[in-house]
């Protein structure tokens, strides 16, 4: 079986040296591939795994995706010290170098004003959740306890149903102001749909989950604006998780310039 | 509150503490897109992204919790996939038999008509 070139990210020529020697998905030793004053990072990969239908099969099997997701973002947190890498998409595979080097040819005007545009910029993310244990909580404390009859029983309901809706408002309220005090103090900001949260209910429902570019220098100011702006309400959780490549803002999505 | 313990500088990446949830939505789903010379059906990697959007927690822990959804699940498991078909071919079968039936008796029904008028 031959092998195939796995492209984590690409980058401008870099001086520094990687703290550790950098290994990829499979364990194989990624290296770089020059071209057009552009570098992009590979490694090898098994053309059993990484052909068209294996791999199809593969990103439906959750362990194989999550160990190459992990060795995938490995590799662009590794680059993350040294330079400003622009992160691929999982899974980018090319036959060989010369494949890799026609891609750089026909995309690298592309390619640099991305990078320009991340430059010595991270990613942060910020999720907001609402803890519904602790609203269930709050209602069964309720000095109303059990309903003696119909009209008391709707009542109860009804009086729930309106706390409910209550701290739902004020979450939305909270993540909206949120999110405009760190947009103010970020470059750009991006909103992701919520990470529903079926397989965890102890970590509540997810309300706010946004990204923001940060420049390294500013990012030890934005991350202490994030624990100030933490609101001491029960049953609101804020989650700050970085620094991330700038995965959000490559500017080369679908949709996007 | 959740804060991490660590400041960015030195740089030190979220990967170890970071939940799957965020490194799958951001690996799978944003990062450069670029057309490699193996090609796969982005269109499935969507859905496949949608679906990762219901997972938050470790898959171990939620094999633990015992919860496997996504094995029965078509546009995540082709297995499921395959049962999907099977399924619908049994039901259509049934369908096809149950209607051969009627427009059987009918049939019949018609012969007799024509025989009790004659």
């Amino acid at each position: 079986m031959s092998a195939l070139r796995y492209v984590y990210a690409l980058c401008r020529p870099f001086s520094a040296p990687l703290q550790h020697p950098l290994t990829g998905v499979g364990g194989a030793p990624a290296r770089q591939v020059e071209h057009h004053g552009l570098v992009a990072v590979v490694s090898q990969v098994p053309e059993e795994d990484f052909a068209e239908e294996p791999l199809k099969a593969h990103l439906e099997d959750l362990d194989w995706l999550t160990a190459t997701a992990r060795a995938h973002q490995k590799v662009i947190d590794a680059l993350s010290g040294v330079t400003t890498p622009l992160p691929l998409r999982l899974a980018t595979v090319f036959r060989d170098d010369s494949g890799v080097r026609v891609m750089i040819e026909e995309r690298k005007d592309d390619l640099r004003r991305a990078l320009d545009r991340v430059e010595g910029r991270v990613e942060w993310g910020v999720k907001v959740y609402i803890d519904d244990r602790e609203t269930d909580t709050a209602e069964s404390d309720s000095p109303a306890g059990k309903a003696t009859s119909g009209r008391d029983y709707l009542r109860q309901r009804r009086t729930r149903t309106m706390a409910h809706e209550e701290m739902w408002e004020k979450v939305e309220e909270f993540a909206r102001r949120l999110h405009g005090t760190l947009s103010s103090h970020a470059e750009e900001s991006r909103l992701h749909a919520p990470q529903n949260s079926v397989l965890s209910r102890a970590s509540g429902r997810n309300v706010l989950n946004a990204a923001y570019l940060v420049a390294r220098s500013s990012s030890e100011e934005f991350v202490e604006l994030v624990g100030r702006t933490g609101d001491d309400t029960p049953g609101i959780r804020v989650e700050l998780t970085g620094p991330w490549a700038a995965y959000s803002f490559t500017g080369l999505m679908e949709g996007e310039t | 509150m959740t804060m991490p313990t660590r400041l960015p500088s030195p740089y030190e990446g979220p990967s170890s503490s970071a939940n799957l949830a965020d490194i799958l939505e951001r690996v799978l789903d944003k990062g450069v897109v670029i057309a490699g010379d193996i090609r796969i059906d982005l269109l499935d990697i969507e859905l496949l992204t949608i679906k990762l959007r219901l997972i938050i927690a470790s898959v171990d822990k939620a094999k633990e919790m015992g919860i496997d959804w996504w094995e029965d699940d078509p546009a995540l498991s082709s297995r499921a996939r395959r049962q999907e078909l099977a399924r619908e071919n049994a039901e259509l079968r049934a369908r096809l038999e149950r209607m051969e039936a009627i427009s059987g008796e009918e049939e019949l029904e018609r012969a007799r008509e024509g025989r009790e008028r004659s």
